[in-house]
């Protein structure tokens, strides 16, 4: 049972991962980038790559999701700030562009087989808690997703850089007015977003096998968790992704013919009771 | 309107004229491009009408293709089984649309997209009805189910063209109609802007919710046209990639004309079937049109000829 539980908490770290991204860049751009589950992809493959570079798993870790946040750093420049102007549609399109052609190109450099590389020792052993047996990575997973939130807390509530931010997100025009260059901001928090899917990838890379089509499940679930918690809210994205990790790891153990029916029935329901989600703000 | 009934006139003869032309497998591929064509249209409704970018249309398509192909398994004759079919497709719509409905833009993608992968989660489950995995096979092309020398049989898939075909052409009428009808101008006011068109006394909600399901059913009966032709029915009908094809169709024909979708239908399938020749990698390329299309033709093939032809008139 405590395993179950452990399990599911450690997949809802990916998924907090890739919807803390999604859910920032939303917030601050009011752009849903399709392709952050394509990102995630990256993360993993990228850190895949360091790592047979490097032999080291700490340097995979650090490498792959810093070449994200360069791909982030491209996708933004280079295409995203063309369609701002544009109705919400073609954005949307856009980054949907960019989730067929990551997809098909890791296809091309990587081919299709399952890649699945090992645990690092130092984290590979379990751990003994009262009857139960953890694996120790899955502790690891838990701690660095517990991190990533409170260093994201501290770094929007506590930083200047964060008040900007959060200004941002708040009144683009009024921010704008004061004196904060948007246009560079959004290319930050695009990188930052495209960053944190990038590390939920490398974690995940020892064990979940690794494939291009890993993107378009988790995005799937991450837009479930978003709904579910309320787009644009980090604390809802976190909620909602421990919700649906628990769900997934307990169904799959009592109900396994709706394990995957479970999450998308939850997130019905929030939307008949608070259709803006649990920590949303009311649409317009 | 003379000059669009006889493209209308036009588009009727020249698909109801190819199985006389063509061989087996350009009419296989006229056919899919059809079914395409009806599919987009059907997205239309919400994208290029209503302002409303759906990515679930899978679900709906599954849902007529499934629904089909049980009934023609049980032995209903085929007329009917393909409009209980796309009547089962609406009924899907119905209900999700409910939920769908209740939220507009990046929202509403959202939710079709998520509502469209639950329907492949219970199709890929549900293995004593849908088969699971292996989808339903040995679909029957039976007697078509009308009284007297009218039941004929749509066995020689010749046949099943001709009639697969006036089905979609009826639908096209039909969906032409809509668009020009109080239905159609509502939803490009609430296009243009939804609060004004709510203050002008549109129910805007309801309105929606009726194109929902509109579109719905007209997916459904695409999907519920595919049973027969391919005797086969799998899931892939209802994961995202099939609901990213009318998405595609249409950005590359156009959202803003009627006649776009149909083109890019065209268009979309006629690329695939080439560039499938040189390389497994199409989604690559269609990323790379995809993205062409938003950055540059953001109106489409259509709207880019009509640049052409009238450089400063604005739609």
């Amino acid at each position: 049972m405590l395993f179950q539980g452990l399990v599911g908490l450690s997949e809802a770290m990916y998924l907090w991962l890739v919807a803390a991204g999604l859910s920032l860049i939303f917030g601050v751009m009011r752009v849903l980038n399709f392709a952050h589950g394509s990102l995630y992809m990256l993360g993993a493959y990228f850190a895949w790559v360091a790592f047979r570079v490097s032999g080291s798993f700490w340097v995979a870790l650090l490498a792959g999701p810093l070449v994200v946040a360069a791909v982030g750093w491209a996708m933004e420049f280079g295409f995203l700030r063309r369609v701002y102007s544009a109705p919400e549609a073609f954005q949307l399109l856009l980054t949907f562009a960019f989730v067929l052609i990551l997809d098909d190109a890791v296809k091309l450099v990587f081919g299709p087989v399952y890649q699945s590389p090992p645990t690092p020792a130092a984290l590979s052993g379990a751990v003994l808690i009262g009857h139960s047996v953890l694996p120790t990575y899955h502790l690891f997973i838990l701690g660095v997703g517990a991190l990533v939130g409170f260093g994201l807390w501290v770094f929007l509530e506590k930083t200047s850089f964060g008040l900007v931010i959060r200004a941002t997100a708040a009144d683009r025009e009024m921010a704008r007015a004061l004196g904060v260059r948007a246009s560079r901001l959004f290319t930050w928090v695009f990188m930052l977003g495209a960053w944190l899917a990038g590390l939920g990838g490398a974690l995940s890379m020892p064990v979940r096998a690794i494939s291009p089509g890993m993107g378009e499940l988790i995005i799937i679930e991450a837009f479930v968790v978003v709904v579910l918690g309320g787009l644009g809210s980090l604390r809802g994205a976190f909620v909602g992704s421990l919700l649906i990790g628990l769900l997934h790891a307990y169904g799959l153990l009592f109900m396994p013919v709706f394990e995957l029916a479970l999450g998308y029935m939850a997130m019905a329901l929030v939307l008949i009771v608070r259709p803006w989600g649990l920590f949303g703000i009311r649409e317009g | 309107m003379r000059a669009r009934l006889a493209a209308g006139a036009v588009l009727a003869v020249v698909v109801l004229l190819v199985p006389a032309i063509a061989g087996p497998f350009l009419r296989y591929l006229a056919l899919n491009m059809l079914l395409l064509a009806l599919l987009a249209l059907s997205f239309n409704l919400l994208f290029g009408m209503t302002g409303l970018l759906s990515f679930g249309q899978g679900a709906f398509y599954a849902g007529g293709a499934y629904s089909a192909a049980l009934l023609l398994r049980a032995g209903v004759p085929l007329l009917w089984s393909i409009l209980l079919g796309a009547l089962a497709a609406a009924a899907l719509a119905a209900v999700l649309g409910a939920f769908c409905v209740r939220h507009t833009r990046i929202y509403f993608s959202m939710l079709t997209l998520a509502f469209g992968m639950l329907v492949y989660a219970v199709v890929w489950k549900w293995t004593a009805v849908t088969g699971g995995d292996d989808g339903l096979i040995g679909i029957p092309r039976a007697r078509i189910g009308l009284p007297g020398p009218l039941d004929f049989s749509l066995d020689s898939p010749a046949r099943y063209y001709l009639f697969a075909a006036v089905l979609v052409l009826l639908s096209m009428a039909v969906l032409h109609r809509l668009s020009a009808s109080p239905l159609g101008l509502a939803l490009r006011a609430i296009r243009e802007n939804a609060e004004r068109a709510e203050f002008s006394g549109v129910p805007v909600r309801r309105t929606i919710y009726i194109a929902f399901v509109t579109a719905g059913l007209f997916a459904g009966l695409s999907g519920a046209l595919l049973a027969p032709l391919e005797q086969t029915v799998s899931p892939s009908t209802a994961h995202w990639t099939k609901s990213a094809e009318p998405v595609m169709a249409t950005l590359i024909g156009g959202p803003l004309s009627f006649l776009g979708p149909i083109l890019g239908a065209v268009v979309y399938l006629g690329l695939k079937e080439i560039i499938v020749r040189f390389t497994e990698y199409w989604l690559l390329v269609f990323g790379l049109v995809l993205l062409a299309m938003v950055l540059v033709f953001r109106r489409g093939l259509v709207g880019a000829a009509s640049r052409l032809r009238m450089p400063r008139r604005r739609t």
